[in-house]
């Protein structure tokens, strides 16, 4: 049964997002909202975190033309926003010293953050070191273990890293985890979310500290271009890059959007985690969106080669952008995701995360049935180092 | 005819809080469940509150997760906690019997079917510990509708403004989390809990209970000083735990046993 529309609602997207969480979190939410929606009309904490994103993290980052691949194509022109070069390696950055600055202004002293291929816990320990914060970031034994380099990292950046091991041992469970935390800790303790998920006001307030990446694109395409982009192109995991790039776009009805998801083994398969390809409606962490669950509503196990996306729900802004048509979503397999890692590297001398490899060789196989004349961006939302030691493994090399 | 009113009704004039049960249905599989919860209302258990096991608990402890878990791998489905009530409907018809879980698998039911089902399973009401006030409006409707009751939680952490708004919606009675955190045994009844019943019950002459973390006599004692039901959970859990190859329903019962006394 469908949530009733509360369209207009700024809990809301359409009908999707709201807040269904436990009682006792309900207070802690609504401080955050108020003091979310307090900073950013606050001249200090905005200017403090251009400063920080600007001086810290490397923004703007630069809107690079992929010749070969352009030519490789043969179709539309590419261009990758190089979100692979902000510091920490992925766009993870902007919304983890967005939440951080909050977090200090609410007088939090501890940081929570759950992971999945580790990108987010790294942003999070490195705003944490930052701003002397104490950081502690919940990640699944499966990811663990696929993501070591991230794990070794986040400890040198004095976090704890909290190994999950219920459930599936991935993203959905050490969000799970988090939020038995934050009920616990609820006084003295912010959680920091790492995508657009959760009850609101997560899922505004993610997207708007990442939305400065389709603000660049604008800026630097009309430098570039003199015009909008044809085409965008991002990976869905829970979604964050993908609403980043997207949202500044949103009333510019000419640009088409495009979501990759993970489609593992195949979706026929079942081994995958194309929640909105995939999916049905219903509510998981807190919140009313698209979901991977068996006909009893429970969550099921989902599989991608890539820790950052395999997860089975779905940010609810994306859900929304799907039921009114405003976006479209697709998937590639692990097997496509690899193509697109080894293609990148080949052409332009850039190694992807597996994440946005998915985005990459979607982008380039859609590239080749445009016209020359279209412009698409690919968010190249993260790079590839950390998953160097997966690659090597399935390619049978020992590093 | 209402359960929960007349057995507060009754409570009240014999001057005793009411013993809630919490277990999760269908561990460690449907049948023990049903032998369990018989003899603990043969025992003195005034309330059962049938877990329903889900994927994600995340207002539970390890003690709940694990037996959602087992539970789960079990095949436990929505239905089969619909039917175990019909069956402990039928073996005590006057024993409120409510189910408590998650909004996902109520929501996937359908919430009008699901009204409809439990009003005919004799189930009282629901308790579903990630739906808000906020959130709440369609289930709430749809099960006054069928005669039931949606039974809200407060918290510590609830101010006096979401305290206002849980007793405007109660129909039944309420449910008070007795620690800032997630369900499961501990050692010490925190005086936040004992307070916010205190807090409430000034405010409400709906009955209020309390529960988490509740696990021994000693607590039991304490909670029944002030709460118009003590709720019992992954203590029965961790009993059933305990003892998974001896005889169970002998077990609970002299659990309870020593809870009534308590009381």
């Amino acid at each position: 049964m469908k949530q009733k529309d509360k369209v207009g609602s700024n809990d809301r997207f359409g009908g999707f997002g709201g807040k269904f969480v436990p009682e006792t979190l309900m207070s802690a939410i609504s401080e955050l909202e108020e003091a979310y929606l307090s900073a950013s009309q606050n001249p200090g904490f905005l200017s403090e975190l251009d400063s920080l994103s600007k001086t810290y993290a490397g923004r703007p980052t630069p809107l690079t033309l992929a010749k070969t691949l352009t030519k490789k194509a043969g179709g539309a022109t590419i261009y990758l926003k190089r979100e692979d070069l902000a510091h920490t390696g992925a766009h993870k950055i902007n919304n983890a010293l967005g939440q951080a600055l909050l977090a200090k202004r609410m007088g939090k002293t501890r940081i929570i953050a759950e992971t999945g291929a580790g990108q987010h816990g790294v942003a999070t320990a490195t705003v944490c070191a930052l701003l002397g914060m104490e950081c502690h970031v919940y990640m699944g034994e499966e990811d663990i273990e696929r993501q070591a380099p991230n794990v070794f990292r986040m400890k040198l950046l004095g976090a704890n890293v909290i190994p999950v091991s219920s459930g599936s041992k991935t993203l959905k469970d050490a969000v799970n985890e988090a939020m038995r935390d934050w009920v616990t800790n609820v006084s003295n303790t912010y959680y920091l979310i790492g995508s657009v998920v959760g009850p609101h006001p997560y899922p505004t307030m993610v997207r708007d500290f990442q939305k400065i990446i389709g603000e660049e694109i604008k800026e630097q395409l009309r430098e570039l271009e003199g015009k909008l982009p044809d085409y965008l192109i991002a990976c869905v995991g829970g979604g964050s890059n993908a609403i980043g790039m997207f949202y500044p776009f949103e009333k510019d009805t000419s640009v088409k959007f495009i979501g990759v998801e993970a489609g593992g083994s195949g979706i026929e398969s079942g081994a995958h985690a194309a929640t909105l390809v995939a999916g049905t409606p219903g509510v998981l962490h807190g919140s009313y969106s698209m979901l991977l669950q068996d006909q009893w509503g429970q969550v099921i196990e989902t599989h991608s080669i890539s820790a950052g996306l395999d997860y089975p729900g779905v940010g609810p802004e994306h859900a929304y952008y799907k039921d009114i048509g405003r976006a479209e979503y697709t998937s590639v397999t692990d097997e496509e995701a690899l193509e697109g890692f080894q293609l990148l590297s080949e052409s332009e001398g850039i190694i992807p995360a597996l994440e946005s490899s998915h985005a990459i060789i979607f982008g380039t196989k859609l590239a080749s049935t445009l016209n020359k004349s279209d412009i698409m961006v690919i968010n190249l939302s993260g790079r590839g180092d950390k998953d160097i030691d997966t690659v090597a493994r399935l390619q049978n090399v020992s590093l | 005819m209402n359960r929960v009113k007349d057995l507060f009704k009754s409570t009240k004039e014999n001057g005793r809080a009411a013993l809630s049960m919490y277990v999760t249905a269908g561990y460690p599989n449907l049948d023990a469940s049903y032998s369990i919860i018989k003899s603990a209302i043969d025992a003195g258990v005034d309330i059962v509150e049938l877990g329903v096991p889900y994927s994600d608990p995340l207002a539970d402890g390890t003690t709940i997760q694990n037996a959602s878990t087992a539970a789960l791998s079990n095949g436990v489905t929505l239905q089969d906690c619909i039917d175990l009530a019909v069956s402990l409907r039928a073996a005590s018809p006057n024993t409120p019997i409510v189910l408590m879980g998650y909004y996902n698998p109520f929501l996937q039911y359908g919430i009008e079917n699901l009204s409809k089902e439990c009003g005919l399973a004799g189930i009282d009401g629901l308790i579903v510990p990630d739906l808000p006030p906020e959130e709440s409006g369609v289930l709430q409707d749809a099960l006054n509708l069928h005669g039931l009751d949606l039974i809200y939680l407060l918290a510590p952490t609830s101010d006096a403004a979401r305290v206002e708004q849980v007793i405007r919606r109660t129909t039944s009675f309420i449910y008070c989390v007795s620690v800032t955190g997630v369900t499961g045994a501990r050692s010490t009844i925190e005086a936040d809990g004992l307070e916010l019943v205190s807090q409430v019950k000034e405010e409400t002459e709906f009955p209020v209970a309390l529960g988490f973390g509740i696990s021994t006599p000693a607590h039991v004692r304490e909670a029944s000083g002030v709460a118009d039901a003590v709720i019992v959970g992954s203590a029965f859990v961790d009993k059933i735990n305990n003892d998974l190859e001896g005889d169970l329903p002998k077990v609970i019962a002299t659990y309870v046993d020593e809870l009534r006394e308590a009381l």
